[in-house]
C-alpha cells in the first residue's frame, strides 16, 4: 500500500485529536484527545519506519534503517504513561475540590 | 553527562532522605548539598571528563555553549534554594519530594542543553515539564493552584503532541532523527521538512510562552505557589530557549528562508502582547508573568539570528534574567500583599531590600550599567548582524521603552508612596545573598567579558 494512505490516516487522527482538544469541555475527554494525537504520531512513525526500511533493504539486505523510529515509539509510550499518571492525579485533585471536571470551572484566574 | 546522571540520582536521594529524616526543615540542606555535587560534576563536564563511561551513540553532544548554560542554571538554582528554600518547605507536607522534583527538572535541563538528536530533545523537554505540572499543583487545597496545574498540564501535553508531529514529519522526509538534516530533493519531502520546522517552532513557542501561544502563562504563573513560579519563570524558561536556539542553529541554520520571517512575526507579537498587557496589571506576581513573556520576546532574537553573537547574548541574558527574577520573587514571597499597593513605602521599612529590588527591576528594564542592558544590547546586535528587519528592531526598542513604565511603577510604589509595607522574617543572611545577586548583576553589566570571553572562548 502506498505511504500516502498512512499519512492521511495519521493526519486525520491527529486533526480529530486537535479538534477535540479545542472544542470539548470535559477534562477527561480533552485528555483522551491528546492521547489520540500522540497515538496518531506513533502510527505515522511506524509507517515511516517501514517506508525507509523498504527503501534501504533493496540496496543493502540486513539493514537496520528505520529501527530508530520504532524505538522512538516506545519512548513516546513511556512518556505518555508518565503524563497520564500525573494528569489523572491532577484531574482527581481538582474533582475533590470542585466536584466537577468541566474545564469551564477554570476561570478563577481570569481578572 | 555527569550532571544528567547525578541530578536524576540526587532526585532519588532526596526522596529517600524524606523517608529517613523526619525533620522537614532539613530538606533544603540536602538539596544544597546536591546542587554543590552537581556543580562539581558540571565542572568535570566542562572539561570533558566524564565520570560515567557510557556509550551515548552521539545522541548527546557536550559543547561549551550548553555546558556553560547548565552552570548558569545550577548557580541560579543554588541561589534560588538558598533564598527561597524555606518557602518551598512551607508549601505543603512533602518538602523532600518538592526538592526531588526540582532535581528531576534539572536533569531535563541538562538533556535540553546537550541533545544532539530529536529523541533527546523530546525527552529533555518532557522531563523538564512533567515535574513542573506536579509542582504547579503542589498546593492541593488551593483551587487556583489546581486550576493552574490542570491548565499547564493540558497546554503542555497538547504542545508535546504538536512537537512530536513536527519531529515525525522531519523523520519522514529525511530518514534520520539527527540534528544535521540531510538535503532533500523531492518537492513533497521539502514540504514535509518545512511543515516539520513550523510545527517544532510552534511547540517550542508554547513551551517558552511566546505569543500567540502565551495564554496559559499568566494564569499558570499566577496560580502556582509563588516559590515554584520563581523557578518556572527563570531556569526552566531559559532552558527552553537554549533548546530552541540549539535546534534552530544546528538543525535548521541552513534553511533560514523557511522560518526566519515567521520567527520575526512571533517576536513582534510576543513583545507587543507581553508589554502592553503588563502595563494594566495590578498584581506584581502577574506583572512578572507578563514581563517574563516580554523578556521571552527579546530572548527569541537569539533564535531569529543564529550566529555567535546570539549564542553569547543568550548566555548573558540567561544569567541576567535568572538573577534579577529570582531576586524579585524572593522578596515577593516575603510580602503579605502581592499587589503594587503591597509595596507602598517599603523603602522606609526596609531601605536595603527596596534598593536591591530597584537594582533587579532596573536590570529587567534594561537600564545601562546592569547586565539586563547589555544582554538586550547583545540580542539586538545579533539580529542586526544577521541582517535583521528594521521594523522588528524598532518594535523591540519601543517595547523596551514601554516596559520601563511598569517596572518603574514598582520603584515608585516603594519610594514615593505612603504605606506600611513590610517584608516578613527577613534575616541578614537573606539580605546578604540578595546583595551578592545584585553585585553580580552590576558586575556582569560593566564587565560582561568575565562570563563571555574568559569563559566561553577559553573552554
Amino acid at each position: 500500500m502506498p505511504i500516502n494512505y498512512y499519512i492521511f490516516l495519521a493526519l486525520a487522527l491527529f486533526c480529530i485529536g486537535v479538534a477535540g482538544v479545542l472544542t470539548r469541555r470535559n477534562a477527561i475527554i480533552i485528555f483522551m484527545c491528546i492521547e489520540l494525537m500522540l497515538n496518531a504520531v506513533n502510527l505515522l512513525l511506524v509507517a515511516f519506519s517501514k517506508m525507509h526500511y523498504a527503501a534501504a533493504v533493496a540496496n543493502a539486505p540486513g539493514t537496520i534503517v528505520g529501527t530508530d523510529a520504532q524505538l522512538f515509539v516506545f519512548f513516546i509510550m513511556v512518556v505518555a504513561a508518565a503524563e497520564v499518571s500525573v494528569g489523572l492525579a491532577i484531574i482527581v485533585m481538582m474533582y475533590r475540590n470542585t466536584h466537577s471536571i468541566d474545564i469551564n470551572f477554570l476561570n478563577r484566574l481570569k481578572h | 553527562m555527569n550532571v544528567i546522571v547525578l541530578s536524576a540520582v540526587w532526585g532519588v536521594v532526596m526522596m529517600f532522605s524524606g523517608l529517613f529524616i523526619a525533620d522537614k526543615s532539613k530538606a533544603k540542606y540536602v538539596a544544597i548539598a546536591g546542587l554543590l555535587v552537581l556543580l562539581v560534576a558540571n565542572y568535570f563536564d566542562l572539561h570533558h571528563k566524564f565520570l560515567f563511561a557510557s556509550s551515548i551513540g552521539n545522541m548527546l553532544q557536550f559543547e561549551s555553549f550548553g555546558m556553560i548554560f547548565v552552570t548558569i542554571a545550577l548557580l541560579s538554582t543554588l541561589l534560588y534554594v538558598l533564598l527561597s528554600g524555606a518557602a518551598v518547605e512551607k508549601v505543603g507536607n512533602h518538602a523532600y519530594e518538592y526538592f526531588a522534583l526540582l532535581f528531576f527538572v534539572l536533569c531535563g535541563v541538562g538533556i535540553a542543553a546537550s541533545y544532539n538528536n530529536l529523541l533527546m530533545l523530546f525527552l529533555g523537554i518532557e522531563i523538564m515539564s512533567i515535574p513542573l505540572y506536579i509542582l504547579t499543583g503542589a498546593d492541593k487545597r488551593n483551587l487556583k493552584s489546581n486550576e493552574a496545574s490542570l491548565k499547564y498540564f493540558l497546554m503542555g501535553s497538547f504542545s508535546t503532541g504538536i512537537m512530536l508531529l513536527g519531529i515525525v514529519l522531519l523523520y519522514g522526509a529525511t530518514g534520520t532523527f539527527n540534528l544535521v538534516i540531510p538535503a532533500v530533493s523531492k518537492a513533497s519531502e521539502n514540504m514535509m521538512v518545512s511543515a516539520g520546522i513550523v510545527l517544532l517552532a510552534i511547540a517550542l513557542a508554547f513551551k517558552v510562552s511566546a505569543a500567540p501561544f502565551h495564554f496559559w502563562t499568566p494564569d499558570v504563573y499566577d496560580g502556582a505557589p509563588t516559590v515554584f513560579t520563581s523557578f518556572m519563570a527563570t531556569v526552566v524558561k531559559v532552558a527552553g530557549f537554549i533548546a530552541f536556539v540549539r535546534l534552530f542553529e544546528n538543525a535548521f541554520g541552513g534553511m533560514t528562508d523557511v522560518w526566519q520571517y515567521t520567527i520575526a512575526l512571533i517576536i513582534a507579537a510576543t513583545l507587543i502582547a507581553g508589554n502592553i498587557t503588563a502595563v494594566f496589571q495590578q498584581s506584581v506576581k502577574r506583572m512578572l508573568a507578563y514581563s517574563s513573556i516580554s523578556q521571552a520576546g527579546f530572548m527569541l532574537f537569539a533564535v531569529y539570528s543564529v550566529n555567535a553573537f546570539a549564542k553569547e547574548g543568550i548566555l548573558l541574558y540567561a544569567a541576567a534574567y535568572c538573577l534579577a527574577t529570582i531576586g524579585i520573587f524572593a522578596v515577593l514571597i516575603k510580602m503579605k500583599d502581592f499587589t503594587f499597593e503591597g509595596f507602598n513605602g517599603l523603602a522606609k521599612q526596609q531601605p536595603l531590600l527596596a534598593l536591591l529590588v530597584s537594582i533587579f527591576v532596573l536590570s529587567l528594564a534594561g537600564i545601562p550599567l546592569t547586565a539586563g542592558f547589555l544582554s538586550k544590547y547583545y540580542m539586538v546586535l545579533a539580529s542586526i548582524k544577521a541582517g535583521g528587519l528594521l521594523w522588528l528592531i524598532i518594535t523591540a526598542m519601543l517595547c523596551a521603552a514601554v516596559s520601563v513604565y511598569y517596572y518603574f511603577r514598582l520603584i515608585q510604589a516603594m519610594y514615593f508612596k505612603e504605606g506600611d509595607a513590610n517584608a516578613i522574617d527577613v534575616n541578614p543572611r537573606f539580605k546578604a545573598l540578595l546583595v551578592v545577586a545584585a553585585v553580580l548583576i552590576i558586575l556582569l553589566g560593566v564587565y560582561p567579558n568575565a562570563l563571555l570571553l574568559d569563559w566561553f572562548h577559553i573552554l
